[in-house]
């Protein structure tokens, strides 16, 4: 045998990445899902809040937010189940995969698919509520930086959930409050993006990015113990 | 007093590892959920040994396995293995070790190959151990089927595959033979005599007897978590 010394922390990561959304390109098992979803919900909301009244264009960028948080919700429930089909990760584990590497990578994962997402409900939203975005540098930051936050939370989160029988209400009765302040700033971000600049968008921005960071460190530590709990 | 009958305890555990010696188990408790799956096993297995794990269902075979591989804690007593101390340091010895388990840890959506290389590349094995282990389990046919549609004969030799792919000392191997025609039991019997001749010490769990006492060194009898004999 020709052994080489492990790969390093970020090429396991990238590893894991690429082989979630390799699945995810074989199967399409999450957009397919998720993007009906979405389309779903953003016609509701738009029959819901009477498009007459022009309420839509002020309102888009709180509904554009909560679409993507409940679409969120079914990718964290499927890149668990990856795992959890014939105990896959834990072999990668026992292969030698750091945890902190299985739990970067997922959450690369989730946030590439959620990226794509968001391009798609941004285009809806845009062309069904007639929705004008002047500030595209800062929407992308906005929803760089919330994405990154959203995949960080609900990796960990999913891990923590993956063995309760109720996993999936579980998962957004826990998740759902603690990404309240990504929902605010993305969406404070967002409404600046479509009705021009605010002087408070870099703390926004800042916010987002101590959300992301702190949930991407605390992924980091704790995802192993709750990962090869599960 | 206590203190005298703990050290010594742990002097007579650390007698015990040689450098011939793979795993030493002392009076080893773990516990799932509160539930104690192991109650005070003792167990010592050599370099380069074969061990049949025998007994009923429930008997804590598995829960051995698991806890040699690191994923269970040990609630009390000494386990060192590959002189690891499993109690504060259950991940280090990972490296050394390979469990073949009931579930073959291959992602149902991903062909054998694809399965194969993303093990070997997490354990820094390269091609030529994928095409080894891809020879040496007759796994040629199947290497680019997706996992899901593989058979139960199949998948039993996938999961043998991820963890020959790299060298390791202490092979761990739950129920190889189940689920097996005559013919795969033989060619999975022969492979893990090759393993062992190659160094490796060997502990497999089986209900399938009569052929695996034909094959181990040694028989370790289990019941209620414990070990008999």
């Amino acid at each position: 045998m020709n052994e080489q010394p492990p790969p390093r922390l970020a090429v396991q990561a990238a590893l894991v990445a690429g082989k979630d959304l390799e699945i995810e390109w074989r199967t399409r098992a999450t957009l397919s899902r998720v993007l009906p979803f979405a389309g779903i919900l953003v016609v509701l909301f738009a029959v819901a809040l009477d498009p007459d009244r022009g309420i839509l264009p002020r309102v888009a960028p709180g509904l554009f937010w909560l679409a993507v948080l409940l679409c969120a919700l079914l990718a964290f429930g499927r890149s668990m189940d990856l795992e959890r089909g014939n105990r896959a990760g834990i072999g990668l584990v026992l292969s030698g995969a750091d945890p902190a590497a299985v739990f970067l990578g997922k959450a690369a994962a989730v946030a590439a698919e959620l990226l794509v997402l968001e391009a798609c409900v941004g285009v809806a939203m845009i062309a069904v509520y007639d929705v004008d975005v002047r500030g595209v540098a800062l929407a992308v930051s906005a929803m760089v930086l919330a994405t990154t936050g959203i995949a960080a939370a609900g990796t960990l989160y999913g891990a923590m959930v993956t063995l309760d029988r109720s996993r999936d209400s579980l998962l957004a009765i826990l998740l759902l409050p603690v990404l309240l302040p990504v929902l605010l700033a993305a969406t404070k971000l967002l409404g600046s993006a479509t009705s021009g600049p605010s002087p408070q968008d870099r703390l926004w921005l800042g916010l987002l990015a101590v959300f992301a960071a702190l949930y991407g460190g605390l992924g980091t530590i704790a995802f192993g113990s709750l990962f090869e709990e599960a | 007093m206590n203190k005298t009958v703990q050290s010594s305890a742990k002097w007579s555990i650390n007698a015990a590892c040689t450098a011939d010696t793979v795993v030493a188990l002392h009076d080893v408790v773990s516990t799932v959920d509160g539930f104690p799956v192991l109650t005070g096993a003792d167990l010592t297995v050599n370099r380069g040994e074969l061990i049949l794990l025998s007994g009923a269902n429930g008997a804590g075979k598995t829960s051995l396995l698991r806890l040699l591989a690191g994923l269970l804690p040990v609630a009390s007593g000494r386990a060192i293995v590959l002189g690891h101390d499993l109690a504060s340091d259950p991940h280090s010895h990972r490296r050394q070790v390979a469990l073949v388990a009931h579930e073959t840890f291959c992602y149902d959506e991903l062909t054998v190959r694809r399965n194969l290389a993303l093990h070997a590349r997490m354990a820094g094995a390269t091609t030529y151990d994928i095409d080894r282990v891809v020879l040496l389990l007759g796994l040629t046919e199947v290497d680019g089927v997706v996992h899901a549609r593989l058979s139960t004969g199949q998948r039993r030799r996938c999961a043998l595959a991820v963890g020959l792919l790299r060298s390791v000392d202490l092979l761990l191997l739950d129920e190889p033979h189940s689920g097996l025609d005559p013919e795969a039991r033989d060619s999975i019997d022969r492979v893990v005599t090759e393993v062992r001749l190659g160094g490796a010490t060997v502990i497999f769990a089986s209900h399938e007897l009569d052929r695996a006492r034909d094959l181990a060194d040694r028989e370790v009898v289990m019941a209620g978590g414990a070990i008999l004999k």
